[in-house]
């Protein structure tokens, strides 16, 4: 019994997620072999090697490889996927694309986005966006599972260090093309995985509103989240949603401004360790979740809350 | 062209669920249910293409008990042509839901297969990859925009990163996100007219598909409950707090 991780990564970096995915594969066997499907992605490779967990790295490069089309990664991935147990990614759109095509053709029943492994065939999933959790038993031959990232802690990034083995590329799908990617640039931390998130709905009313939380975001180094009201309504781009069909985040804090808290969303956030909820709104659901509520208008609060956080820097100082 | 879009009849978006106190599941006796609501947006985006003339026909899909046809009658409702009604008693699983519509698709051969990204009940987010990989049609998930080229669609997909935008060969699957488009209301004529509509039915078992399940549920429970917070006075308590009782700035 061995399990199988599909890497995810941007031919340079390793992205985090995939550290998460790693904790969980290895709870499911000790026996984890990191497959890097890639296009000159050598360091990605060689980073992956050095985690104590992964006990093999095989790799394949190729430039059909350098997006993820589910099409190409399938074929190479179903190469491969005799001599293991388990086929296991990270359950966020990289692995959401990706793993349902290589099961259907295994002819296996996934298991979506597991935030407990129980034994080698047996999870633990929400359902319900997140209102009801599942207990569930794989009875397939061969398991194919995605981890819900925030649900595990990273893996150890150093001191192993696995043997790469290069492998030959599948064939290639004709019928999918890559165009482009709309990559959002930020310095600020990564949604998925900030300490700190700070989040504005609906109620900022609109998309210049948000340099208030940007401003407060800059002063804790957090991430920007956002409810779905706010992203359909323009006021900020997708890659921002928190919610049952946008990220799951279980930051240290998260920060919910002018979001009433509808089921979707709680579902993205309510496994956070501290939240605090800023709404006018006194009657607001995202009140029943909020470790500290705060029922004032946000245009007021939010730079109080700036300067407040201004002046605890110069007590620290 | 012509469009085959998949619906499933879920719990309300709107409706809190309870779980059965027995651990079986979640309550659905007396509780509101609606069309998944990406699903919608996949019926819309089939009606738009066809009043742009691109498309000819639009055919709706469910799986599901008898009462699963509301779904089809609603998208019925809103433009698609004619319903396709498979019933099946029990749930089935993603994998047997892509089985089954194979063999519809091999039946009807269109030339796009629609449906929502998720259903918001199981959050499994499947049967569109698995269908497209036992057809070996290329994908398109989570689509935010769809153009509609010669043979081909043009895709805007939201990804974590932010929008992929990837060129599919027709015939091709597309997972639809709630961004794709505004789902229109049936109008009252509408939803008269849909009542003439034919809805084909066809039991699952008539089409030789193992649907049997893979996966034991062995128990559905309640999430930890959070422990209830307070209500703070002003946001200097509020700062206050969190630099000293939850210590997290």
């Amino acid at each position: 019994m061995s399990v199988l991780l599909i890497a995810e990564h941007n031919n340079k970096e390793v992205r985090p997620f995939t550290y998460n995915a790693i904790t969980a594969a290895s709870q499911i066997n000790e026996d984890l072999h990191v497959l890097v499907l890639g296009h000159q992605a050598d360091d990605v490779a060689k980073s992956l090697s050095e985690v104590p967990n992964v006990k093999k790295v095989i790799h394949v490069d190729n430039e059909i490889y350098e997006n993820y089309i589910a099409e190409n990664y399938t074929t190479a991935i179903i190469k491969h996927a005799e001599s293991y147990s388990h086929i296991v990614s990270s359950a966020n759109t990289f692995g959401k694309n990706l793993m349902p095509r290589i099961a259907a053709l295994l002819d296996t029943s996934q298991v979506s986005d597991i935030i407990k492994v129980i034994s080698e065939d047996t999870f633990l999933r929400p359902i319900y966006a997140g209102n009801a959790f599942a207990t569930v038993k794989s009875n397939d031959k061969k398991k194919c599972v995605t981890i819900r990232p925030t649900s595990f802690d990273p893996a150890d990034k150093s001191g192993g260090s696995a043997e790469i083995t290069k492998s030959d590329p599948a064939e290639a799908s004709s019928s999918t093309k890559f165009l482009k990617k709309e990559e959002v640039k930020s310095d600020r931390p990564e949604l998925g995985t900030a300490r700190i998130v700070i989040s504005g709905g609906r109620g900022m009313q609109n998309g210049e509103n948000f340099k208030l939380i940007s401003d407060i975001a800059d002063k804790l180094n957090a991430a920007i989240g956002a409810s779905r009201a706010a992203v359909d309504a323009g006021y900020i781009t997708n890659d921002h949603q928190v919610g049952q069909t946008g990220k799951v985040v279980v930051p240290d804090l998260y920060i919910a401004v002018g979001i009433s808290g509808a089921i979707q969303h709680l579902a993205g956030m309510k496994e956070s360790k501290v939240i605090v909820a800023i709404n006018k709104d006194g009657e607001a659901p995202i009140f029943s979740v909020a470790d500290y509520g705060l029922e004032a208008d946000l245009f007021e609060a939010l730079p109080q809350f700036l300067s407040e956080l201004n002046k605890l820097n110069t007590i620290q100082k | 062209m012509k469009i085959l879009v998949a619906v499933k009849r879920v719990i309300d978006y709107n409706v809190q669920i309870r779980v059965k106190e027995d651990g079986s599941g979640v309550v659905t006796d007396n509780v509101k249910m609606s069309t998944n609501p990406p699903d919608d947006n996949a019926i819309e985006e089939a009606v738009k293409i066809k009043e742009a003339g691109k498309a000819k026909e639009i055919v709706a899909i469910t799986i599901g008990e008898e009462k699963a046809q509301e779904t089809v009658r609603k998208a019925l409702a809103v433009g698609a042509d004619r319903g396709i009604h498979v019933k099946v008693d029990n749930v089935i699983e993603p994998l047997a839901v892509s089985k089954i519509l194979k063999k519809i698709v091999e039946k009807e051969n269109p030339d796009l297969v629609f449906m929502g990204k998720q259903a918001i009940d199981d959050d499994c987010n499947q049967t569109g990859q698995m269908l497209a990989a036992l057809l070996n049609w290329p994908q398109a998930t989570f689509a935010s925009k769809i153009e509609v080229k010669d043979n081909a669609l043009e895709v805007t997909r939201e990804i974590d990163e932010g929008l992929e935008t990837i060129e599919v060969n027709v015939p091709a699957i597309v997972t639809c996100d709630l961004r794709l488009n505004e789902p229109r209301y049936a109008s009252l004529p509408n939803i008269m007219k849909a009542k003439k509509k034919p809805i084909e039915q066809i039991n699952a078992s008539d089409l030789g598909v193992d649907i049997n399940p893979r996966i034991e549920q062995i128990k559905v429970e309640e999430p930890p409950k959070r422990k209830a917070g307070i209500k703070v006075a002003s946001v200097e308590e509020l700062v206050q707090k969190l630099k000293n009782e939850a210590k997290v700035i």
